[in-house]
């Protein structure tokens, strides 16, 4: 490893998953990877703002891609009006502000950029989001965060249905309740909800963890409740005061919910390998 | 995947209610270009009621065979069936070639008038009420707004939809809203499957329910229909139909004063709400609502198996 400091080395590895794994492993030293084809360099002091309100969907993801061409770090939109898929497929680092609403499939397929939204989204906000913030004043819809595989998504007020279903990483976190179906087969990644939580919660969950602070409608299969620990009280004390939020009745009232892994059926052998064997 | 809006205003307010919806539904018009719905609630004058019905489909009077004969003929059987049955026609227009708007004065059994109407070969009543009136026609809320010369309809609230069909056919019978027959000023627009529908039909056509269309919608407005016909409020009918109705659904209903809308328990389809001190709108999308009120305003969205109602 040499002088190099590697997340694993300062313990960042709890959470890989056990077994065979698809995932790529690579230092961030080599020369050979880790840049995008459209990842921009941008200078943040340079910044730029433009109004939205009579522009089509194609028109303002446009703008903001010549703006960060230009190098600009800083962007601001004004008047999203609820527009979809506003703000995806960034891959670099920006700062972005939505002083509006957006609608369906809001800042998707992101990879580094730091999100404000002053307005709400629609459904599947920051779907497939890899790494970067994104925090949003309002509402969410259903689907918040879906497949999320790294960074923070933060909702301030509450969000719908099947909030982080299918998260492989990250966090995401909520202010108020959430639907039905939230971290349906979660599969790594953490989730903080300070208010209720509806039915069917954490429903097949291979792995991760869920925090809720107000009440829970129901459980789904194989998710149960288990210990919160001064190590967990730690992280969602830090984690919370990065966003200016707090548990409505304090940390030490909140529920661990983590998988119960009897549903876990799996071995070490790939299909092809298990005929060899058999 | 199909797109519905809905809006109310309160406290007895009026609106050009029909300028209003046509903006909602055209911003809606990528979730279902096939047709458009509207239901609209006018004033209504005391002791009349409005009956819109058509005698034949868009499509027959391009190619249907001596078509313009037989749509004249349609609507002069109509004529004669009224004023046998004692109805006193006000005022006729012809809102299209195919499809007329009447006002008539009637005090027997509406019921035994609609039945006796709808016998007739070709023609289908769209709807009968003392504030509802039903539009449905192929093409973006654009045209269908501009055929029917909606613009302009004054009136508290209204519901609409744009369709994408997927379970049945690309015909006006199809579209929604569909009207909870045989009851005055009730109407529903979906977005969604119904899996039980055909258990469900046979079960409402044995007990003397008739419907229009094999379009799965039309379950929910008999069903609701039935629900009130057997004394139940709207709302009580509504919550039952997310226990009793299988399948995928956000629906609206719509009666003469109210506006209510429910959510299946898996909330497999959107809804957006707004609400203000005056002002109710609901739709498939937020771009629906903010087409009439462009400004910063808050939203959210109900959840599952959530119901809820308004009154005008």
């Amino acid at each position: 490893m040499g002088s190099v400091t590697t997340s694993h080395d300062m313990g960042l590895h709890e959470e890989q998953l056990a077994g065979r794994t698809q995932q790529m492993f690579f230092s961030a030293t080599e020369e050979e990877n880790f840049t995008y084809p459209w990842g921009y360099e941008v200078d943040f002091e340079k910044s730029a703002e433009f109004d939205a309100a009579d522009m089509e969907i194609a028109e303002i993801n446009i703008a903001i891609r010549d703006l960060m061409k230009s190098g600009h770090g800083t962007i601001t939109v004004k008047n999203p009006r609820a527009k979809h898929s506003l703000g995806v497929g960034i891959l670099n680092r920006l700062n972005l502000n939505f002083e509006g609403s957006l609608g369906y499939f809001g800042c998707g397929l992101i990879d580094g950029p730091n999100i404000h939204i002053s307005g709400r989204v629609g459904w599947s906000c920051a779907e497939n989001m890899m790494a970067g913030k994104v925090v949003i004043e309002k509402n969410a819809g259903s689907l918040f965060g879906a497949a999320i595989r790294g960074g923070d998504l933060v909702c301030k007020g509450q969000a719908g249905a099947r909030v982080g279903i299918d998260q492989k990483g990250g966090t995401i976190i909520v202010g108020d309740s959430v639907g039905a179906f939230t971290g349906f087969m979660m599969q790594r990644g953490r989730m903080i909800i300070l208010g209720d939580a509806g039915d069917n919660l954490g429903d097949s969950m291979y792995d991760g963890t869920i925090y809720v602070g107000g009440k829970i409608a129901s459980l789904g299969v194989d998710c149960v409740e288990t210990e919160m620990t001064d190590l967990d009280k730690r992280y969602l004390e830090g984690k919370l005061s990065q966003y200016d939020m707090s548990a409505p009745n304090g940390i030490d009232s909140m529920i661990k919910l983590t998988s119960g892994k009897q549903l876990w059926n799996y071995d070490n052998l790939e299909p092809t390998e298990k005929k060899l064997v058999l | 995947m199909c797109g519905i809006a809905g809006l109310i205003w309160k406290g007895g307010v009026t609106s050009d209610i029909g300028s209003e919806m046509t903006q909602m539904l055209q911003a809606l018009k990528h979730r279902g270009p096939d047709s458009t719905g509207f239901a609209l609630y006018g004033k209504g004058d005391e002791g009349v009621h409005v009956l819109r019905f058509k005698v034949a489909e868009q499509e027959e009077m391009k190619t249907g065979f001596d078509i313009h004969r037989l749509v004249v003929e349609r609507k002069a059987a109509v004529d004669v069936r009224l004023a046998e049955m004692g109805a006193e026609v006000i005022e006729r227009e012809d809102a299209t070639e195919y499809a007329f708007r009447y006002h008539f004065k009637f005090d027997g059994d509406l019921k035994r008038l609609i039945d006796f109407i709808e016998d007739l070969d070709g023609v289908e009543i769209l709807s009968v009420g003392k504030a509802l009136e039903l539009i449905k026609d192929l093409g973006d809320a654009t045209v269908v707004s501009d055929q029917y010369g909606l613009k302009g309809f004054v009136g508290t609230h209204a519901i609409g939809h744009t369709r994408m069909a997927t379970e049945s056919d690309v015909d006006i019978r199809s579209a929604h809203p569909y009207w909870a027959y045989p009851f005055n000023d009730v109407s529903v627009v979906h977005n969604g499957q119904l899996t039980n529908y055909w258990t469900m039909r046979r079960d409402l056509e044995r007990r003397g329910h008739r419907f229009m269309s094999n379009c799965d919608s039309e379950l929910i407005a008999v069903y609701i229909a039935d629900q009130i016909d057997r004394g139940d409020e709207l709302e009580g009918a509504m919550q039952r139909t997310i226990d009793v109705i299988d399948g995928v659904f956000t629906y609206l209903v719509a009666t003469g004063n109210q506006l209510g809308m429910a959510k299946d328990v898996m909330g497999a389809k959107p809804m957006v709400l707004y609400e203000s001190d005056e002002f109710v709108g609901l739709a498939s999308e937020e771009v629906a609502i903010r087409s009439i009120f462009p400004r910063e305003i808050d939203t959210w969205d109900p959840y599952q198996g959530e119901v809820k109602v308004w009154a005008a």
